[in-house]
Parts: C-alpha cells; structure tokens; sequence
C-alpha cells in the first residue's frame, strides 16, 4: 500500500489531463442509456405476455399467443445474456443482413431479455390485485383490455415496485458485459485508463464505487416512487 | 325486460344452475333468496354474462346476450352491477371511479364515429348517391364536465360530495357501498343488478344501503336483489323468487312467499330465517 499515492497520481494524470473523464462520462452515458432503455422496452413486452398470459383461454388465438410467449420466456431465461448478446451480434444479425451499432444491439438484447423477467414478475403482480376489479370494470361495460390497462395493471405496477427496482439494479449489473460486442461502457472506460496508466488498481476501484453509488441512488428513487404510488392507500 | 329461457351453467361437472326460465318485467323489483349454494349470485352474475352461461338464452333488449358473438360491453352498459365486496377502483378517486366509465365510452364512441365519418366522406367524395355521416355534436372536454357535472350531482344525493376526491381506502364500507351503486348509476342503466349488497357491511351501515336502495325503487327503477335481508325483500320487492339447487322453487309476491309459501322447501328455510 505504500505506493497508492503515487497510483493515485498516475490515475488523476490520465483521468484528468489526458481526457480519460470524457471517456468515463460516455461510458456512464451508455450504462445508463442501455439500463434506461432496456427496461422500458422491458416493461412494455413484458406487461404485454403478462396479459396474454393471464387471458381467459378459450379461443385459439390467445392459446397460440401464449405459446409463443411460453417459448419467448423460455429463451430469454435459459441462456446467459451475455451468450444472447453474443448470439445476436455475431450470429442472427448478420444472418439477417442487419447492420446496427452496437450500442442499439445491446438496448435490444436487454430489452428482450429484461422483458421475460419483467413478465413473470408482472404476472405475479397482476394475479395479486382482487379479481373484484377486473369484474367492476367489466360490469360497467368496460372492455377487457381497458379495465386491465386502466384499472388492473396501475394496481399491479404500484405492488411491484420494488421488485420492478430490483430488476432495473440488476440490469444496471449486467451492462458490464456489454464491452463484448464493443460498446463503450463504464468498463471499457477504466480499463482504457488502466492499460494507458499501467496500473489497475485505483481505476477499477474507482469503477466499483461509481456502480454502488448508482445502484444507491436508484434505490432510493424507488422508495420514492414507491411511497409517491402509495397515496391512495393513505388515509387522509 | 329480460327473458331468461332455459338457463342452464356448470362448473365442469357441476351443475349449479339446472334450467331456470323466468321473466323480469319493467319495473319490477325482484328478489331472490334462498340457502346458500343454491345458485342464487350464480344466476344473477349470469344475468349480465359475469359467468357465461353453459347453455340456454337470456334476451335482453330483443337480443340473445347469452350468445358469445354478441359484443356483451354494449349490452352491460344498459345493466348496473353492484357487488358485496363493493369494488371500488382502489387507484381511483371517488368522483375518478363514478367518472371512469361513461368518460371512457362517451369518448371511444365519439372516436369510433369520427373514423367513420372520415370514411364515409371519403365514399361520398367517389360515389354518387350520397350516405349521411354521423352527426357529431360534442367534443372530449364536454363529455367530461358532462360526467363529473353528473357525478357530483350524484354524490350530493348521497351527501358524500365533499368525499370526491378521496381513494376508497379513506372510506366506511357503507360510504364505499353508496358510491358504488351511484357509479353503477352514472351510466343510466335499465336495470340494477344486486349481489349481496349489504352482506360484507358492518349492521349499522346495512341502513343507509338499503335506504339508497329503496329510494332507487321508488322512482321506478327495475331491480333484481339478492339478499339476506328478509325484511328488506318484503318491504321492497314486488315479486320474491326462492331458489334450491339451482332452481327457482317458488315464484311469487313477497306477501305469498312470507306469509303462505306453498313448497316445504320455502316454508323450511323461512323458518329458519325469520
């Protein structure tokens, strides 16, 4: 430990002088761009299989939806994400013909990946708000899908909040793979610092704190929310 | 009003309704008692299609509702429900919840009129005979100071006005109870369908239920309750149905049923409830 002043040093010269803090900044950007956008898309597929998951099933038309959801969920939960990111890529893009950066790949493979989660997780959610709801809203004439999209799912988002905050922690996590296909993270950022300053120490460790203190802030933007929803629960 | 012909439901292989055929005229106030698991909110829930019906027809407004083509939210619009568990919309306000429905349809037929405006001027624009288009003569702003002019209009008769902008969680089971039946209200229905209504409440706010009720009846309005209430059915009602497994055992007006009923099965469980 006798020589962390003069690391800290070489770290602030590269961090500070040679530009490597634009490089953090974009990598923070990314980080949070394909967490960001990654869950919305999430939450979107997601709300959607959780209500073709929980259609009453006797047509054939929600029968076969729900297949393929079965299939979608299985997918995206039986393999390592960064196995689809790899997957999608080098494999199924090109064989597609498709050329996209590969920053918008990495939002689309969280996306896909995050909504098979998020689907379970809003199942969940959506079998624990009372069945009285959804038969109000349809003995007022409402149709299905609005009743569910105006009465039931709100209901069910505010009950999984905090599981919905845990999945967007853990998807911040998992960005760190994302340098796999050669998108700009938070990683690539420090380990550029690391190689140019010839030591790893201070950057990586610079690199942790800055994942906690996001995860924290992220955490407490949930209890928020969450106490924000709770409103109509409080008696006033 | 509503002829029920032959309705029939199962649960896989129970039979809980066993052909049931009776007829509910305009205003008319029917009651329906009986033990429990006789099918009594079975039949009721079938009466707005909550539960589909196995087999059988219930023709309401001269049409088959039963029928699963049918486009049943049309015909529930006409057809108030009230449940014992109230079922207020708990992320919703009280004047949110009485406003929800009718702004939502006000404004999704206004919609849907409007797209076929557009296609039936594009038709006219090609075709010589020309089709009059819908006449559209409201907008989405009024059609919510509309409802919530309503709304507040109803929640002053239950004198729960200043109540309009609390969530349900902030409420007494009868107030809950009271707004829900004046929910079912805003969408003028023909007919106000009952499930239990005061049997989740605690027994001094059954009153102020059944007062609303009984002020519904008053001005006229068709009604099929059901309930535990005997007095209530007896002071109310025109017309008493006793159901017994999953069947309507005696028909009757409530001075018949109360006084004199004809089947053993009535007369037993009479007197075992009043």
């Amino acid at each position: 430990m006798g020589n962390f002043d003069k690391k800290l040093e070489r770290f602030w010269e590269i961090f500070y002088q040679h530009g490597g803090y634009t490089k953090v900044l974009t990598g923070l950007r990314n980080t949070a761009y394909i967490a960001v956008a990654g869950l919305a898309i999430g939450i979107i597929i997601g709300t959607i299989i959780a209500i073709i998951e929980v259609f009453p099933k006797y047509k054939r038309l929600p029968k076969i939806l729900n297949g393929f959801c079965t299939f979608y969920v299985g997918l995206f939960r039986g393999s390592p994400i960064v196995v689809q990111l790899l997957v999608t890529y080098y494999v199924v893009l090109p064989l597609l013909g498709i050329n996209i950066p590969p920053l918008n790949v990495c939002v689309l493979v969280f996306g896909l990946n995050s909504g098979a989660y998020v689907s379970e997780i809003m199942r969940g959610g959506i079998m624990s708000v009372d069945p009285g709801q959804m038969e109000a809203g349809r003995a007022l004439g409402l149709s299905y899908s609005t009743t569910m999209l105006k009465i039931v799912v709100p209901q069910a988002i505010k009950n999984i909040l905090p599981t919905l905050g845990n999945e967007f922690i853990a998807l911040i996590k998992e960005t760190s793979v994302v340098s796999f296909v050669g998108a700009a993270d938070l990683y690539v950022a420090f380990n550029y610092i690391g190689t140019n300053s010839y030591e790893f120490m201070v950057p990586y460790l610079a690199m942790a704190l800055i994942y906690i203190v996001m995860v924290m802030i992220i955490a407490l933007l949930v209890r928020i929310m969450e106490r924000s929803l709770r409103k109509s629960d409080r008696r006033n | 009003m509503i002829d029920v012909i032959d309705l029939k439901k199962n649960y896989g292989k129970l039979e809980v309704l066993k052909g049931i055929t009776v007829t509910i005229g305009e205003g008319e106030k029917i009651a329906i008692i009986g033990p429990s698991g006789s099918g009594k909110s079975t039949f009721l829930r079938c009466l707005n299609c909550m539960e589909d019906p196995t087999s059988g027809s219930i023709i309401f407004e001269n049409v088959d509702i039963a029928d699963m083509k049918v486009d049943i939210n049309i015909y529930r619009r006409h057809m108030g429900m009230v449940f014992q568990q109230f079922n207020l919309f708990n992320n919703k306000t009280v004047i949110d919840n009485i406003m929800l429905a009718p702004v939502h349809i006000g404004i999704s037929d206004l919609r849907r009129k409007r797209i076929k405006n557009f296609f039936i001027s594009i038709r006219n624009f090609f075709a010589k005979n020309r089709k009059p288009l819908y006449e559209i003569n409201t907008t989405p702003s009024k059609i919510k100071a509309e409802a919530r002019e309503n709304a507040m209009r109803l929640l002053k008769r239950i004198g729960l006005e200043d109540k309009a902008n609390v969530y349900p969680a902030t409420l007494s089971g009868g107030q809950k109870q009271r707004i829900a039946i004046i929910r079912a209200l805003a969408m003028n229905p023909k007919v106000m369908l009952f499930d239990e209504p005061t049997s989740a409440l605690d027994p001094e706010m059954v009153g102020e239920v059944l007062e609303l009720i009984k002020q519904l009846a008053d001005e006229g309005m068709t009604m099929v309750i059901v309930t535990h209430e005997m007095g209530f059915a007896r002071e109310v009602a025109t017309r008493v149905l006793f159901m017994d497994e999953g069947k309507i055992v005696e028909d009757n007006t409530p001075e018949e049923i109360f006084v004199n009923p004809k089947n053993p099965r009535t007369r037993e469980f009479l007197s075992k409830v009043l």
